[in-house]
């Protein structure tokens, strides 16, 4: 005897529910219950959960149901998902493959210099730029240099591509105050959703043999900052200028080009640097979906308790983190000291 | 009377979600505290009608709060009023479209601002131009027409310079190349030179007055300094709580205030020097002279220079010339006089 079956009894809906020992599958406690032999008597009060709430009513869900609606759901809605998000999407596996081959295919000798000199144009700061150099070699001295340039081109790619929806998507939130209310909720779930979490749908979505999979999740993931940044900056412009702007008549597509993008840049380089530091830490989860890169050695690490594996595979990824925040960062710091405020 | 370059005429604003229903309050009478009490809208302008006319410099002076600013934003639609008219160069700035809107304060309107808001990523150079770039001419010819303004207001070999390197006084006369590029009849001067340093602002109040002498604009300029309202003003125009309290001449409104609130403001300006000789000498009824002047003077000479020329001596008397014709007499017990403030005569009087 259940402690909620009087509340039942008492609403007048015993009959509704059905005698309580039918064929309707058992709860884990009723398992337990079965093996152990002898009823738990449990607590004197339980909680009403829906488990607890089934014992006495047949008619009330498990909560297992809940999981499994959701899963159920999502597989109805799957066929019609892929059809639509396969073709979509494709275009995506299609770059980072193309990336990851060319940084592959490059030669070093071409490779190293060309991202030492990009450092140098992007920073124009030469401690940076000997800081990127000498990290190269230390990952290529230990045989790093090929996972290296793999999470190197997902990074890339991932970030290109957020930055190219990102700061659209900032832009439009900044003029519509609707917009940002109803898109703000999502980019806080993004944010917060824990990221293995990203990957059970979408393993279920596509192969996992197809590197959009992970282009996704990665994209997802660091999209967010480039977003909110673009946001505030184009929010934070000094209003007096956007005034000015106006009392000379400018239409809104010189504001934006003349006026509001210059000014948020700051902010926006911010948003990059911090999206850039985020596809790393995702490109290093997505090896769990067939992700190469050094992620796939720190995985090898933990899988086969190879400890030097894991920690060379972990400070390669420090010092890629590194390189890619100070000369971002040292390419923001440019920018904002040709704003000087008074 | 010609037509004015601009004209506003009933023209009220009141800030807050239901404008349109409180406005008849406003219009039976209600203040702008009682407005904010009972209803939670705040009056910013309150049945303004004034006359600007052309190639003159129109000053609009308020304290803080009387809505003087928001005044000025009305004329290019910075600012959409709550019910009224807006005329400018016989165009109804009212029914105007976007576009129409967007041109008018392309080609007629430019604006210089209180914290000069300079684009802070872009060339002195550049920002003098910028109005002629948002027209879409060419860089050639705005590179040279702001070149040209900034040397005419003093900042030649600082066209590659950014804002942030300069002073604000140089700031706003980059404000100021800026409105003379745009090249527009008219000018709107949001308290231009009350962020600057007061050597800085006379400067500046005299590199006005002397564009002004040559361009000829229709100038419409906003402070909260009287010194410098009657220092520029051809016309004034004085605010409170978003009504017009007077407007005239300022030398008018200097000798016959006719409202507490600017008696209070005029009495603490010095009067010798902002007072002028036309103001208060006594015309010429006949055509007679008298005899025993001491010479001739200017109708536009003020009362201080008069005091030096006449070494203090109130016997003097002097005939009044406005170029070669004779216009009038003026005894320097008159002008003596004239330098009392009227509250201060009073008080005087009820003393003795």
């Amino acid at each position: 005897m259940a402690f909620y079956d009087k509340l039942f009894s008492a609403m007048g809906l015993s009959d509704w529910c059905g005698t309580s020992d039918d064929k309707a599958p058992l709860s884990l406690a009723d398992l337990a219950a079965q093996a152990g032999g002898a009823e738990d008597a449990g607590p004197v009060f339980p909680i009403p959960s829906f488990d607890n709430l089934h014992e006495s009513c047949n008619r009330v869900w498990q909560s297992r149901d809940v999981t499994n609606g959701i899963e159920d759901g999502f597989l109805a809605a799957k066929p019609a998902l892929k059809a639509v998000l396969d073709p979509i999407t494709q275009p995506l596996s299609w770059v980072l493959d193309g990336a990851l081959w060319l940084f592959e295919a490059t030669p070093w000798f071409i490779m190293v210099p060309l991202l030492v000199a990009i450092s140098w144009y992007a920073s124009r700061s030469r401690p940076v730029t000997i800081f990127v150099a000498v990290a190269i070699m230390l990952l290529a001295v230990v045989d790093h240099y090929d996972v290296a340039m793999q999470t190197l081109s997902i990074i890339f790619v991932c970030t290109t591509i957020s930055v190219l929806f990102g700061v659209p998507i900032g832009i439009a939130m900044s003029k519509s105050d609707r917009l940002q209310k109803s898109v703000v909720p999502l980019l806080d779930l993004l944010q917060t959703l824990p990221t293995f979490v990203y990957l059970i749908p979408l393993i279920f979505l596509f192969s996992v043999t197809e590197s959009k999979l992970y282009g996704i999740a990665i994209i997802l993931y660091a999209i967010v900052p480039v977003i909110r940044l673009t946001d505030l900056g184009i929010r934070l412009v000094d209003s007096d200028v956007i005034e000015a702007a106006n009392a000379f008549g400018m239409n809104d597509r010189q504001k934006l080009i003349r006026v509001q993008l210059p000014l948020a840049l700051p902010n926006i380089m911010a948003g990059i640097n911090q999206t850039i530091m985020m596809s790393l830490a995702m490109v290093v989860i997505a090896s769990l979906v067939s992700a190469p890169g050094l992620g796939v050695n720190v995985l090898r690490g933990i899988r086969n308790l190879e400890l030097g594996v894991g920690i060379v595979a972990g400070i390669g990824i420090v010092l890629l983190a590194v390189i890619l925040d100070r000369v971002s960062k040292a390419a923001l710091t440019r920018v904002d000291k040709t704003q000087v405020k008074h | 009377m010609t037509q004015p370059m601009v004209s506003l005429s009933g023209l009220y604003k009141i800030f807050g979600p239901r404008d349109m229903e409180v406005l008849h309050h406003v219009q039976n009478g209600m203040g702008k505290e009682e407005l904010l009490a009972q209803h939670g809208h705040v009056l910013g302008l309150n049945n303004i009608n004034v006359d600007m006319q052309a190639g003159e410099i129109t000053v609009v002076m308020g304290l803080s709060g009387s809505g003087k600013s928001t005044l000025i934003r009305h004329l290019n639609r910075l600012i959409e009023p709550t019910a009224g008219e807006i005329i400018v160069q016989g165009e109804d700035v009212m029914q105007l479209s976007e576009d129409g809107l967007r041109h008018a304060r392309q080609e007629k309107m430019s604006m210089v601002f209180q914290k000069f808001a300079l684009l802070p990523h872009k060339t002195v150079l550049k920002n003098a131009g910028m109005p002629l770039s948002v027209r879409g001419e060419d860089e050639v010819t705005c590179d040279r027409e702001a070149a040209k303004w900034l040397n005419r207001v003093g900042l030649t070999g600082f066209e590659n310079h950014y804002p942030a390197q300069l002073s604000g006084g140089m700031q706003q006369r980059v404000g100021i190349a800026r409105a003379l590029t745009a090249n527009t009849p008219i000018m709107l001067m949001d308290e231009a030179f009350s962020a600057l340093d007061p050597l800085i602002r006379t400067d500046m109040q005299d590199l006005l007055l002397e564009l002004q002498k040559e361009l000829h604009k229709t100038i419409i300029f906003i402070t909260h300094d009287l010194d410098e309202a009657l220092k520029l003003a051809d016309h004034l125009v004085i605010l409170k709580d978003g009504f017009v309290v007077q407007q005239g001449e300022p030398q008018h409104i200097l000798l016959n205030p006719n409202d507490p609130y600017i008696e209070d403001f005029v009495s603490d300006i010095n009067r010798a020097r902002v007072l002028r000789v036309r103001s208060i000498m006594t015309p010429l009824v006949d055509g007679k002279v008298p005899e025993d002047a001491h010479g001739e003077v200017d109708v536009n000479d003020t009362l201080e220079s008069m005091i030096a020329r006449s070494g203090g001596d109130t016997s003097h008397a002097y005939i009044v010339k406005d170029g070669e014709q004779t216009v009038g007499t003026l005894d320097m017990t008159e002008l003596v006089r004239a330098l009392v403030p009227r509250v201060a005569s009073e008080a005087g009087a009820r003393q003795s």
